[in-house]
């Protein structure tokens, strides 16, 4: 146990220096961009600019607002956005992440778990109409991206059918579906795929012939024995769907103009606001960051291999 | 005992004497030779990849797609940029073809009229997949489109293979503290979302294809590192491998004469798919506005152009996405199919 | 003694990516109540595909052409899937090679042992958990009752090899297909699970089927033995009659190949490569490797031929035409030790050294 206390040490330290890296790094990026962050700014005087500069602190040696910058990070302040009337960042994020979470939430489990039905549909049905039906509809649905996707729906069943409505966001789950099956195709397709990948091997493992051998059928064996050893290394791949669902999120929450963290995101690209981009980079990469140390705890918690060798000190 | 009715032999057998001599050492041959040629790994992985239909024809649509791009500037009927307002917004029209949507009609309001009169278009011309808000030949600007996209794909997974090849095979082959501080460096850069780098990138450099390019060529690579790695690790304990270094052959000799044939498999899949995922990416961020800047056609940019009217004309947005899906959904075919060809745990 | 299984004219073959492969070509062989029958033969010659049709857990591409498989009278080729459920763990039961990878990782031991007793007599959890106990015990697991919650990574080769025997035993089946069960094992682990399963066996009165390319494992549990080559039974005898009075060529090779005390300089190896399923050669398929080769082997296949009412083999020197031959001096001295002892009145091999 002792030892397992100092590899999560060691994680949680990595995890902390990939955060300050990234949020020195963003800050030093924010500095080399052309222009400055004022939409009118063909109309001010240099005097006017300067005086801003001095409200907003950018006159300061880039040092001296480096070391601002990160202290305020370290109590939750990223600074004041040049846009939106000065609201503070973490304050205008913060308003901004139920929307995100929530669609991002819906979006992974109905992907998640309806890929692990296609997935092991299609390993139990290898080679046949089946799994080439289910692995041509995971492949189609990596393929096609997801802003087509989601004006696709938007046209077909905001616009054509009006079941739900085109682009508007009342917090409730009838708007939120449509942007929810536009961001969960790409979770199925992936899980869908990497579940037969893995299905396929356990199904061909040595320990399946015998749970067949003791008499059980073979869907008994695929959902006693199988899919849980199938299952486990998907967490792996939490992390790759996060960042998925991200990039997702900037182009589905822009086409149902939902309130969230990827269409302030877009927003602040559009009108150089930079503590905004900052704000969300770090957002962001805080979240990844902390997704890929959960993934590797829960490794740890549901396979029992790891589990035991950890306990055992190793 | 059921042998037993085995025990006789066959009556229809004709067993002479002379049979019992002893065989000669051509006759035993005979029977002896081996049914299947022997093939190479990638005439193997070739047969293979031909029996897969789809990735087969995924492959004829890629390559006519990509002489289509190559051969843009004479296959294109107009210059894809140039401007002729009267000609606005027009809706499809093919000589000859005469269905809705094809032959330069349209619904406004209730009735179908032909738009082509409305404007006053010569008889004589035609757009075959009609005209944008500002006149442009959307056939010209896709077919330039495709080939800007394409362009930037191959770019960016070129910079992806000599990084990650180079990244994978210096780590996986010195190994201990050199590897170690390399994975650590990887672990790093893999804690930022690549679309937040890609991002930032674009927002410092000047927007143009160079940008793009260099901004995905920045995030590409790391997955290639880590698969070139992990197999570079496997194969360098191999008997051939510790039988060159035995030898004295350098590391660069080893990386190109043993290495790299080794783990061609590898690469071209991870290249396969890296270049719709690079495709993807151009699509994504001309789409939000930061990408290819106008005029230059990209297929994201012709989807951004066509998603802000496809309410009322969306064929200015269908086209487009279509080509890119056709294009994405034929790679990953593609690669999924060279990736069952490439493994022979699949072989049977 | 009543035969318990009988297989008959059994014809495999396996759909391939270059065609088909014809694995089990003709197979008949019997099982007695009781007894411990030992195929033999290299890999690829079809004793584990053999086995597993028995099972009738052969893979989606493998059909079998034709053939009977009669347990206990009843054709299991015929059966449905579902009484074959009900066959498989209970009468019949198998055990794998490597214990290594043919126990689930991520489930209890107790629970895998557990789990045919839950399948095939209805027990519920906790008396399924007390028989399961009962058979660790049985099959000699140290600490058994504290153990039982334990993952299968957290034994020895050694132990999951005893447990796999656990679950396979679980129901008392009427034979127990043992594919290979000590190759992946340290020789001095072999010897004890060898010991282990002619123990149970006396115990439980079980036939078994006990596949293996060890000639050694042979003599030390079998009654009887069959040897395959190229998806034919080549030759099947006691074990006395296989191990002193051998008369195919190939039967010859296999024992040559296996030291001995005795042997002295260089070890015998059968020449060649079995053949290619894919197209089998014309006519005795071991001809191309054989010595002693005659010209109608590379026309007609040869049938079985008696040599005592326990004993056939299939080789044309059988043949009343066929010319006398001198096989290799170790075999010659094999079955002059034979000949001796039988006339003395008893036998050679009995479950002890060869």
């Amino acid at each position: 146990m002792k030892s397992y206390g100092k590899y999560l040490a060691k994680r949680l330290f990595y995890m902390l220096l990939t955060l300050f890296l990234i949020a020195s790094i963003t800050f030093f990026l924010m500095k080399l961009l052309p222009g400055t962050p004022y939409t009118n700014q063909d109309k001010l005087s240099e005097e006017q600019i300067y005086i801003m500069n001095e409200q907003y602190g950018l006159n300061d040696p880039v040092p001296v607002q480096y070391l601002r910058y990160m202290g305020g990070l370290v109590t939750g302040d990223l600074g004041t956005s040049f846009q939106f009337d000065n609201t503070p960042v973490t304050q205008l994020l913060s308003t901004r992440v139920g929307p995100s979470l929530q669609l991002g939430a819906q979006a992974v489990l109905i992907g998640t778990i309806l890929g692990i039905v296609l997935g092991v549909i299609a390993a139990m049905k290898q080679n046949t109409w089946v799994d080439t039906a289910a692995t041509f509809t995971a492949i189609i649905g990596r393929s096609i991206p997801n802003f087509v996707i989601a004006v696709l729906l938007q046209l077909v069943f905001g616009v054509y059918l009006k079941w739900f409505p085109i682009a508007l966001w009342d917090g409730g789950f009838r708007s939120s579906i449509l942007p929810t099956i536009a961001l969960a195709i790409s979770p199925l397709a992936d899980s869908a795929r990497f579940i037969r990948t893995e299905m396929v091997d356990v199904l061909s493992s040595d320990y399946i012939e015998l749970a067949r051998a003791k008499g059980l059928s073979r869907w008994a064996v695929a959902f006693k024995h199988g899919v849980r050893n199938a299952l486990i290394p998907l967490v792996t791949i939490l992390g790759p769907m996060a960042v998925a669902l991200m990039t997702g999120s900037m182009v589905v929450e822009n086409i149902f103009a939902i309130p969230g963290i990827g269409e302030q995101f877009v927003k602040s690209i559009t009108t150089n606001d930079y503590p905004t981009i900052m704000g969300v980079t770090i957002l962001y990469s805080a979240m990844l960051v902390f997704i890929i140390l959960v993934v590797d705890i829960l490794y740890g918690v549901i396979d029992p291999r790891i589990r035991v060798s950890n306990e055992r000190g190793e | 005992m059921s042998n037993e009715n085995h025990s006789v032999a066959d009556e229809t057998i004709k067993i002479s004497p002379d049979m019992f001599e002893r065989a000669t050492g051509a006759q035993k041959e005979d029977s002896e030779k081996i049914a299947a040629p022997s093939l190479s790994f990638l005439q193997d992985s070739w047969r293979r990849l031909k029996k897969n239909k789809a990735a087969v024809l995924s492959l004829i649509v890629l390559i006519l797609m990509m002489l289509a791009s190559v051969a843009a500037p004479i296959l294109a009927p107009r210059d894809p940029n140039a401007q002729v307002i009267q000609h606005a917004n027009l809706p499809p029209k093919i000589p000859g073809v005469d269905i809705n949507g094809l032959n330069g009609t349209s619904v406004a309001g209730t009735t179908r009229v032909d738009k082509y009169e409305q404007q006053n278009v010569p008889d004589d011309v035609y757009y075959f997949l009609g005209t944008d808000s500002l006149g442009r030949d959307l056939l010209s600007r896709i077919l330039y489109g495709t080939r800007v996209s394409l362009l930037i794909a191959f770019v960016a997974a070129l910079f992806d293979l000599t990084i990650g090849v180079t990244y994978g095979l210096v780590s996986g082959w010195y190994g201990g503290r050199v590897d170690n501080v390399m994975q650590r460096i990887l672990e790093i850069i893999s804690g930022v979302p690549n679309l937040v780098v890609v991002i930032l990138m674009l927002l410092v450099l000047n927007p143009g294809i160079t940008s793009i390019i260099i901004a995905l060529a920045i995030t590409g690579w790391i997955s290639m590192a880590r698969v070139v790695r992990a197999q570079t690790l496997k194969l360098k304990n191999q008997e051939y491998i510790l039988a060159a270094r035995a030898l004295g052959e350098s590391p660069v000799q080893i990386a190109l004469k043993h290495l790299i044939p080794n783990l061609s498999g590898v690469i071209i899949i991870q290249t396969m798919f890296s270049i719709p995922s690079a495709i993807f990416f151009e699509a994504f961020l001309s789409f939000i506005g930061i990408g290819i800047p106008a005029p230059t056609a990209s297929l994201g940019t012709l989807i951004n152009d066509g998603y802000k009217t496809f309410r009322f004309l969306p064929h200015l947005m269908w086209y487009p996405a279509g080509v890119i899906c056709v294009l994405m959904i034929a790679f990953n075919l593609l690669a999924d199919g060279l990736r069952d060809a490439f493994d022979p745990k699949m072989k049977d | 003694m009543s035969n318990i299984l009988e297989v008959k004219d059994l014809n495999i073959t396996f759909d391939t990516f270059a065609g088909k492969v014809q694995a089990i070509r003709g197979v008949n062989f019997d099982l007695k109540k009781g007894e411990t029958l030992a195929i033999v033969g290299e890999s690829g010659s079809g004793k584990s595909v053999t086995t597993r049709s028995i099972m009738r857990l052969l893979s989606q591409n493998a059909n079998i052409e034709k053939g009977e498989i009669l347990f206990n009278g009843q054709d299991l080729v015929k059966k449905s899937e579902k009484d074959m459920q009900g066959i498989r763990g209970k009468e019949i039961a198998m055990i794998f090679q490597d214990p290594m990878t043919s126990l689930n990782p991520t489930t209890t031991i107790g629970k895998q042992v557990a789990e045919p007793l839950r399948i095939h007599q209805n027990m519920n959890k906790e008396e399924a958990h007390a028989r399961a106990l009962k058979l660790l015990e049985l099959v000699g697991l140290p600490n058994a009752k504290n153990r039982m919650k334990q993952y299968p990574h957290q034994f020895s080769g050694g132990q999951r090899q005893r447990i796999v025997i656990a679950i396979a035993l679980a129901c008392s089946p009427e034979i127990l297909i043992a594919d290979e069960p000590t190759t992946a094992l340290d020789v001095t682990i072999q010897a004890q699970i060898l010991e282990l399963m002619k123990q149970l066996q006396s115990k439980i009165d079980t036939s078994i089927i006990f596949i293996t390319h060890d000639l050694g494992v042979v003599a030390n549990v079998a009654d009887r033995v069959a040897v395959m080559y190229a998806g034919k039974i080549v030759e099947v005898g006691t074990v006395d009659e296989i191990f002193y009075n051998p008369q195919h060529p190939y039967t010859w090779g296999l024992l040559a190949s296996m030291p001995t005390l005795e042997t002295e300089g260089s070890l015998y190896a059968i020449p060649g490569t079995p053949p290619d399923l894919l197209d089998p050669p014309k006519g005795d398929a071991f001809a191309p490797r054989n010595a002693y080769a005659m010209k109608i082997d590379t026309e007609y296949e040869p049938p079985m031929f008696k040599i005592s009412d326990t004993h056939y083999a299939a080789t044309w020197l059988l043949h009343e035409d066929a010319p006398a031959v001198e096989p290799p001096a170790e075999i010659k001295a094999r079955q002059e030790l034979f000949k001796k002892r039988y006339a003395e009145g008893h036998p050679v091999a009995e479950g002890g050294t060869v």
